[in-house]
């Protein structure tokens, strides 16, 4: 492959590498890139241009989606800097933290089992409310401070919560 | 050349150099196909008139395929031998047909899908598909007065791998060039969208005849992006003309009806269905077999009640698809309906009831997926027409994944990916010297595999041998704009590379689609030597156009000696051309393309620069 297509996603999309970004701006690059890779624009194509495009465009495809999610693109981000974020094997967590999952995770089996929606999306609110606070604390980890241990722990704090978020979803609209 | 045509999308080939290019429904009840004629989409009708063909095949002992309205109207006289709703077999296997209820056929196993035993021996519904899209191909060069470049064939968007792949191979079988396989409710956007020049986040809802479909897409700028999507490929209008046929034969007492008279109930059903759309009450006189004459009669209120347990079906997958796409009924701006069975006035109503809005329906729901991918169709044959830059991103309606340990699924892609995508896993061993590992890929959002569909399975074979663990093996799906996945696995620990491409097993190969394609041709062997060069010429003169336009525009990304080579293997080919071996140009050919191959990437890599030149990393950076 050539040295265009082995460029991290930011380079690929024309982004300095960063937490913070504009998702209007991240979509308007990745529509103008997909708009030039595309399969569809090559159709009538040589076949080695048809398979190129095909490779090109699930390329932009990943890199879109990685960068558009917030937790998705720390991750990544975290990656490029050298750092594993460790979700499946660093399951030390801070023992507030832990406490505060463990509530929130018995109020929704109980809202769940007594059918209580409006409980439910209470729940969703404030657990949706740490989520964006720690985004914040997210963005002031990697872009300000550098500190990416700190940057770490919170991605797998994050993905505790999108646990939680998506058992409520299941729950509200089974 | 498609490149020249992004920089500069006026540049479209002149008129005499346009390429004939349809969009085919192949519907489950009956099929369209279009085309764009002086800029607008049309319908190419049959030499009556009729813009529908029944997606009916009748086979006899001897001589050609009845398809369309004479097949239909001997449906009740010959039904074991008259296929009708073939699309429901599509990909499927014995288990999954038996689900359907009383069919009139034989149905046989094969590798992969059901055979349908008839006079003139089994047919897959691969073949009986071709033999509709073949009526229709024949039909539009008729029309179109030339052979056709290709085709956008649709299929239902929540069709899984196996149904996609089997619509590939139909339409291949019929001597098609398959430009691309549409979604159907993308294409209705398409052809909705271009029509009204329409922005916001539409859900189209799409009930066939035998598939149901919900799609939400956001259409802004030129872009139509597929934000989710979902369905049920086995509940359409036929299922509304079952409940009404079981109503009546219980009510009239019918013992079990033969296949023949199954098939009049269900005519007879079908029809009073759709004089309930514009009346409260239908009636209609049939004469069975055994000479019993009947009386059906039906009241629209008996009807909704009836089939309200179907219409409620269609609103768990609508549900589903807005979760996923992150939506509330009340965020979608315009709700389109596609597909013949949608002009029932309790699907209707239960639709408006939840959205909250009317249902837009303006356009025929019949010919609106037909029209979208003839749209696409024209643009992808390389007609684009100023203001034809728009751009479509569309999704996989299921997840894919790979068995692991203890019966479970691992995710690999999940559903509502965009289109391609490629996304790779690793995996290792779990014995010392371990030296194969099976692959078994599934399709499905269910946490145990035997929840899913299998797609295929596949060995791994010449892992070097090392302790349980060591090994490592990436398995890469790709999942082309067609929706269409392939498997590769590699191990990487030691270097050593064993890799694989795998084709679910129901797919055809090529040599098989050309043997079969063959036989279908009664010519000599001549014959069949001169059709071949005659293909290979047109294969090797787009090739040649193609190359020169991308010279013209970027000769200089390569070297002396590289542009020689490249002109001497292009010279190779004008020599073989003037030939008269078909498998000397074919082999000329295939070595121009792997000699091209590296400019074409570098070529990419130029257009990648030039997308997102003109914005500074500064502007963003102090974001």
């Amino acid at each position: 492959m050539t040295a265009a297509f082995s460029r991290n996603h930011f380079e690929l999309l024309g982004l300095a590498p960063g937490y913070a970004l504009d998702p209007a701006d991240l979509e308007s690059r990745y529509r103008e890139l997909q708009g030039r890779v595309h399969p569809d624009r090559f159709a009538a194509a040589p076949e080695a241009e048809r398979r190129l495009a095909m490779q090109w465009a699930a390329r932009a495809n990943e890199a879109y989606r990685t960068l558009r999610d917030p937790v998705a693109r720390a991750r990544y981000l975290l990656g490029l800097k050298g750092f594993d974020t460790g979700e499946e094997s660093n399951t030390a967590m801070p023992a507030d933290f832990l406490m505060q999952q463990m509530e929130w995770r018995e109020s929704v089996a109980e809202a769940r089992a007594s059918r209580d929606a409006q409980r439910l999306a209470h729940l969703r609110g404030e657990i949706g409310g740490e989520h964006a606070e720690m985004l914040r604390q997210l963005e002031r980890a990697i872009d300000r401070d550098a500190n990416y241990d700190a940057g770490c722990s919170l991605v797998r704090k994050l993905r505790f919560l999108e646990k939680l978020d998506a058992e409520i979803d299941d729950a509200l609209a089974p | 050349m498609a490149l020249l045509q992004i920089s500069e999308p006026g540049d479209s080939p002149e008129p005499h150099q346009r390429r004939l290019a349809v969009g085919i429904d192949l519907g489950t009840t009956h099929s369209l196909v279009a085309t764009v004629r002086s800029s607008a989409a049309e319908v190419i009708a049959d030499e009556q008139g009729r813009p529908l063909l029944p997606s009916i095949v009748r086979y006899s002992r001897e001589g050609t395929p009845v398809v369309g309205y004479d097949a239909r109207a001997a449906q009740a006289d010959d039904p074991s031998n008259t296929i009708v709703s073939v699309k429901r077999f599509m990909g499927r296997g014995v288990a999954d047909v038996a689900r359907y209820g009383a069919l009139p056929y034989r149905f046989s196993d094969a590798p992969g899908m059901v055979n349908i035993e008839t006079v003139a021996g089994a047919r897959s519904p691969v073949q009986v598909s071709a033999d509709i899209l073949r009526v229709l191909r024949e039909r539009a060069e008729r029309a179109l007065g030339g052979e056709l470049f290709g085709a956008v064939v649709t299929v239902p968007a929540y069709f899984d791998d196996a149904q996609r792949q089997a619509t590939k191979d139909a339409a291949r079988l019929a001597g098609l060039n398959v430009l691309r396989l549409l979604n159907e409710p993308t294409a209705a956007a398409i052809a909705y969208g271009l029509d009204h020049g329409s922005e916001g986040t539409f859900a189209i809802f799409d009930l066939g005849g035998g598939t149901f479909d919900i799609s939400i897409l956001k259409l802004t700028r030129g872009v139509f992006e597929v934000l989710a999507t979902n369905g049920d490929s086995a509940l359409g209008g036929d299922d509304f003309d079952q409940a009404i046929a079981m109503h009546w034969r219980s009510h009239h007492r019918l013992a079990d009806a033969g296949g023949g008279d199954t098939r009049r109930l269900l005519a007879a059903a079908r029809e009073v269905k759709e004089k309930l759309s514009s009346s409260a009450e239908a009636d209609i006189h049939i004469t069975l077999s055994y000479g019993q004459k009947l009386h059906l009669r039906l009241a629209r209120a008996e009807f909704e009640h009836l089939t309200a347990g179907l219409v409620e079906k269609t609103l768990g997958p609508t549900r589903k698809a807005l979760r996923d796409a992150k939506l509330t009924a009340a965020g979608i701006d315009g709700v389109v309906l596609v597909g013949g069975a949608t002009r029932m006035p309790h699907l209707q109503a239960a639709v408006q009831g939840f959205f909250g809005k009317p249902p837009l329906k303006d356009l025929d729901p019949d010919q609106v997926v037909a029209l979208g991918a003839a749209i696409q169709a024209n643009v992808l044959a390389g007609n684009r027409a100023p203001g034809d830059d728009w751009l479509l991103l569309d999704v996989i309606p299921l997840s894919l994944g790979l068995e692991t340990m203890g019966g479970l699924v691992e995710r690999v892609i999940p559903r509502n990916s965009t289109i391609p995508v490629a996304r790779a896993q690793e995996f290792t061993t779990f014995k010392d010297g371990q030296t194969a590992m099976a692959i078994h890929v599934v399709q499905g959002e269910r946490e145990l595999v035997a929840d899913n569909r299998s797609l295929a399975r596949f060995e791994l074979r010449g892992i070097p041998p090392m302790v349980a663990g060591a090994a490592r093996i990436q398995v890469t799906f790709q999942v082309d704009a067609d929706g269409l996945l392939s498997v590769t696995a590699r191990e990487n620990a030691t270097g050593v590379e064993s890799s694989i491409v795998v084709k679910p097993s129901y797919g055809l190969s090529d040599d098989e689609v050309a043997r079969m394609l063959q036989e279908s041709f009664s010519h000599a062997v001549d014959d069949r030597g001169a059709r071949a060069l005659a293909e290979q010429r047109v294969e090797a003169e787009q090739l040649l156009a193609a190359l020169r336009a991308a010279l013209a525009r970027d000769a200089d990304l390569l070297d002396t000696r590289e542009r020689a080579e490249l002109d001497g293997h292009m010279a190779s080919v004008e020599r073989a051309w003037n030939g008269s071996d078909h498998r000397a140009l074919k082999d000329a050919v295939a070595a121009l393309n792997r000699a091209s191959e590296s400019f074409a990437g570098r070529r990419m890599d130029r257009a990648v620069s030039g997308a997102l030149s003109g914005r500074s990393l500064d502007e963003v950076a102090r974001r």
